[in-house]
């Protein structure tokens, strides 16, 4: 049980890097590589938790509550912006390649070679 | 030497201005997207400050790493709560490489092409910005930062020629394989921090200490691994790279090769000396595992390069090659051998920007990139020619190009500590390479030879290249053939330097001194006296070293000879064999992402199984 | 390789690298075992540092106010990186409206009054709400990051309503690009008042505030809040407008 959420996330990375191997269209490629990144804030989000801590900020500082790892936390919002940037860039990379190429295939996309 | 204690302004400041100039240029679009020369001027006085900072860093750090808390955090009871910049000479002088070849291609682009809005100038300054923070910074986690701050900006001027398809392809499978290393990466950085609850390098690195590694210090350091290697086109991790250089424009492509690549490895060994290094123990296990990467990555990219007829993808697989042989020079683990990878990388880095920038001439004036079409049409250019061969003959390794230097230093380094077959590795590679691009060369700027047979995968392609430039000008400008000029002048002027080999050997033991570096970042103590795991080795240059420069550069020249005139030679006509072997490994460059990410989780598997058996 | 002889190649060695990822995890500590020390620290100096109570905020805000910085700028140079890849598409749908307003040669696909109720009745909420998270971050779980998404949905809010082309007719995109930009900047050129005030990149320089926890409290925090909280919201309009653009001229091309 205490290696389950690790687990999970170690799951999560596979089956991303399965979805992208075997894609055959553009978007759902890059949907796959959106849930690889999953796996990183699964890890990142369990590797910071402690039994009882509570969510990271005070409501009340005269006592000394236990958070979970705070950094961690913030880590996973930096990471969520490195999503939100390279996907919204390879969906705009997509548009452009379906009405480039014709297709949303990547089997397709094959300009160079070789 | 500033008084310890004190934080140098410059360290955060290289950073931070081309930022803020490339927010200041986007902000403005609407004012001075029209004018052009106004933009042009703006970015090339703000990367030649960044130049000129750096310069001025690295003359300061020779003494001593120099470290920079942000924020003024310094550590609290030896753990770190803010994130540093950690700078000695040898990264302040990859940043400025890096600077410098900005500037170079800035200036290039001057009349080279147009670029819409003020688009082009802020991607370049924030990937500079990138790039020289990646090499700057002390906390592995702000190293993913300015590493994802680099991918994106490349990946954006990977596509800039949006209207054609090499681009989509080529931005969009470079897009992907180094996002999913990027992210395999930060998978590892989660385990280090669990294990660790630090982020700080040189605290991760204490942290770690000495003795047997755990499964999860194997399994972090191959996973943080795969992102460095996958930027640094090692072998098999490399596919991407030959598609997003062949693609690119061609000052992006200058910085691409110049630099980027080599940033990957110099994260490798960063990462290494810094975090991993005392934790993982058995050094022969791990030189064992770099030497037959670089080797293998030396000798794929020589064959693909000798076989190539599109001169940006001659170049790229070149850049691949060049690759592996930094790679090897790491991999040794020795002061010579990084001092050596310096080297390599110095003049490597000025060299390759030169001939791309003669590539980008001869497509301005010519309209093709294609060596089959261009056969001797290049004479007219006169001093693009000129320059181009130079650069040809430096990336031979032809003394006094700092290339010669980098090449026998990693083969001394080698062959002293049982590796002698390096210099051999060196050599071939060299030739190939080098045999390749003196064969554009004759070809191309003196009609030399035979013309060679069309490529077929060619044919479609070469007609898309003109959106680039406008072409067909009447004559080259100066702005684009001084760049090239300069960059060789100064790749052979750096060979010659009296004293660069004890320089960048000082500066590699920065690099490799761990306990040292542990001290300064977080004790505050400025370290003079580096206490180096291995002697320093003799730095003069020696006969054998000339000797192998000028044989492979001589060897270079009669492959070139021989791929130009091989027709005429009566037994050379018909190699079957080596076709029918050459068209299944062309097979493997095949232009779809899925199967490069399948070759990485190949390469993978392959690299922590062996490590997972050797570090146990 | 054809996909079958790909899937086989894939699966072999995705076995062998999921047998050594699952080999690393063993070595983790217990599940709800953090050790520290990095996260101790926090806990316990966020207060003293900041007089901020929201630790999350504190750590993307102050200790590791760098890592934002870049982020800003990763997102800076994705929102530029996209009007790059987009570009010459705008012109194609400038084409089709004939150059004058782009509705002339766009059919807009009829929204529902409900749709549009619904949408316009939540606008004003979620602008609301969006601002309170972005100045709230020294004191609660929130921030600059979510309240831009928030504040950038409002907006979309408006699109779905139908409004999207009489907003697109005033050419937001020039304006929120400036937006962006100055957003991006806005944290480097704090962090730049650090440098000359305090004498570190990025050193607190406002005060801290009497009141632990208050909104005034957390020095720079709420400002740097803001200026992330303008830039993200002004990215994902950039980003949105991009694609909807697109989703239109689609749509105008197949209508005619």
């Amino acid at each position: 049980m205490s290696l389950f959420p690790y687990l999970v996330a170690a799951w999560i990375a596979l089956v991303g890097l399965y979805g992208l191997v075997t894609s055959r269209h553009l978007v759902h490629q890059i949907l796959c590589l959106v849930v690889l990144q999953s796996s990183t804030y699964v890890l990142l989000l369990a590797v910071g938790f402690k039994t009882g801590g509570i969510a990271p900020y005070f409501s009340d500082v005269s006592g000394r509550p236990v958070t979970v790892d705070p950094v961690v936390q913030a880590l996973v919002l930096t990471d969520i912006v490195v999503e939100v940037a390279v996907t919204s860039l390879l969906l705009g990379l997509a548009v452009r390649a379906h009405r480039r190429f014709g297709s949303v295939d990547p089997e397709e996309l094959r300009q160079l070679r070789g | 030497m500033r008084a310890p204690g004190t934080l140098d302004p410059l360290l955060p400041l290289v950073v931070v201005v081309p930022l803020l100039v490339a927010a200041l240029l986007a902000a403005l679009s609407a004012l001075i997207s029209q004018h052009r020369r106004v933009l042009d001027l703006v970015a090339i006085a703000t990367s030649v400050a960044v130049s000129a900072m750096l310069v001025v860093l690295m003359a300061r750090t020779a003494g001593g790493v120099a470290v920079y808390w942000f924020a003024g955090l310094h550590p609290r009871h030896g753990a770190a709560i803010g994130i540093d910049f950690a700078a000695g000479s040898l990264s302040c002088g990859l940043a400025a490489l890096t600077a410098v070849l900005v500037t170079a291609s800035m200036v290039f682009s001057w009349r080279y092409f147009e670029t819409a809005s003020t688009w082009f100038h802020s991607l370049m300054l924030v990937f500079l910005a990138g790039m020289v923070g990646f090499c700057l910074t002390g906390d592995i986690f702000d190293l993913f930062v300015w590493f994802e701050v680099m991918g994106v900006a490349a990946y954006a001027l990977t596509a800039f020629r949006v209207e054609e398809k090499g681009p989509l392809q080529g931005a969009y499978n470079f897009a992907i394989t180094n996002s999913v290393g990027a992210y395999l990466s930060l998978l590892g950085i989660g385990l280090i921090y669990a294990r660790t609850g630090a982020l700080n390098m040189a605290q991760i690195g204490r942290a770690l200490g000495h003795g047997r590694p755990g499964s999860l210090v194997v399994v972090a350091f191959v996973l943080v691994l795969v992102g460095l290697i996958t930027k640094g086109a090692i072998v098999p991790f490399h596919f991407w790279l030959a598609d997003a250089h062949a693609v690119a424009p061609t000052p992006v492509c200058v910085l691409f090769s110049g630099v980027m690549v080599e940033l990957g490895l110099y994260g490798v060994a960063r990462v290494y000396w810094s975090v991993f290094g005392a934790g993982l123990g058995h050094r022969s296990a791990i030189t064992a595992a770099f030497l037959a990467l670089g080797i293998l990555t030396a000798l794929v990219g020589a064959f693909f390069s000798y076989r190539q007829r599109h001169l940006k993808r001659m170049l790229a697989f070149s850049t691949i090659s060049h690759a592996g042989l930094f790679l090897v020079g790491f991999a040794l683990l020795t002061p010579l051998g990084l001092a050596g990878a310096a080297a390599y990388v110095i003049g490597h880095g000025l060299v390759k920007a030169a001939l791309f920038l003669c590539v980008g001439a001869v497509l301005h004036r010519l309209g093709s990139v294609d060596e089959s079409r261009l056969h001797g049409r290049g004479r007219a250019l006169k001093t693009t020619g000129v320059v181009f061969t130079l650069a040809a003959l430096g990336l031979a390794d032809l003394p006094p190009f700092a290339t010669y230097l980098g090449a026998g230093w990693v083969g001394d380094s080698a062959s002293s500590h049982g590796a002698p077959y390096v210099t051999a590795v060196v050599m071939i590679s060299s030739i190939l390479v080098g045999g390749a691009v003196l064969r554009v060369a004759g070809g191309v700027f003196y009609g030399l030879g035979d013309p060679p047979r069309e490529d077929p995968r060619l044919r479609q392609g070469a007609t898309e290249e003109r959106s680039e430039t406008s072409g067909d000008e009447a004559k080259v400008p100066l702005t684009m053939t001084l760049p090239p000029l300069v960059l060789v002048a100064a790749a052979a002027a750096i060979g010659l330097l009296p004293h660069l080999g004890s320089v960048l050997q000082h500066a590699a033991l920065q690099v490799e001194d761990e306990a040292g570096y542990v001290k300064t970042v977080l004790g505050g103590a400025a370290v003079h006296h580096l206490s180096a795991l291995s002697p320093k080795e003799p730095t003069a240059v020696r006969a054998i070293d000339l000797e192998s420069g000028f044989g492979t550069a001589a060897g270079a020249l009669l492959l070139a000879l021989g791929g130009l005139y091989y027709r005429r030679l009566p037994g050379l006509k018909r190699l079957r064999p080596a076709r029918v072997v050459a068209d299944t490994f062309d097979r493997l460059q095949s232009g779809v992402v899925n199967d490069y990410l399948t070759w990485l989780v190949f390469g993978v598997a392959c690299i922590g199984g062996a490590l997972a058996f050797s570090l146990r | 390789m054809r996909p079958e002889r790909r899937l086989l190649f894939f699966v072999a060695a995705a076995a062998g690298f999921a047998a050594f990822l699952v080999w690393g995890l063993t070595g983790l500590p217990a599940f709800g075992h953090y050790r520290g020390p990095y996260g101790y620290l926090i806990d316990r100096l966020t207060v003293h540092y900041t007089h901020a109570t929201g630790l999350v905020s504190a750590v993307n805000f102050f200790f590791r106010g760098f890592d934002t910085v870049g982020e800003e700028f990763i997102l800076f140079v994705a929102a530029t990186g996209l009007a790059t890849v987009m570009r010459g598409l705008r012109e194609e749908e400038n084409e089709v409206s004939g150059g004058e307003a782009v509705s002339a040669g766009v059919s807009v696909p009829r929204t529902s009054d409900g749709v549009r109720t619904l949408a316009l009745l939540l606008t004003g909420p979620t602008l609301l709400i969006g601002w309170w998270l972005t100045t709230h971050a020294q004191t609660d779980p929130s921030g600059g990051f979510q309240g831009g998404a928030v504040m950038a949905t409002a907006v979309v809010l408006i699109y779905l309503a139908g409004e999207y082309l009489k907003l697109r007719r005033a050419d937001p995109i020039v304006v929120t690009d400036s937006v962006e930009a100055v957003g991006a900047a806005g944290f480097a050129i704090v962090g730049l008042f650090g440098l000359v005030a305090g004498g570190t990149y990025l050193a607190e320089v406002l005060p801290l505030g009497k009141h632990i926890g208050a909104v005034n409290a957390g020095g720079t925090i709420p400002l740097i809040s803001l200026c992330v909280g303008v830039e993200v919201m002004a990215a994902f309009l950039l980003v949105v407008s991009e694609f909807l653009g697109q989703t239109l001229v689609l749509k105008g091309a197949l209508d005619s």
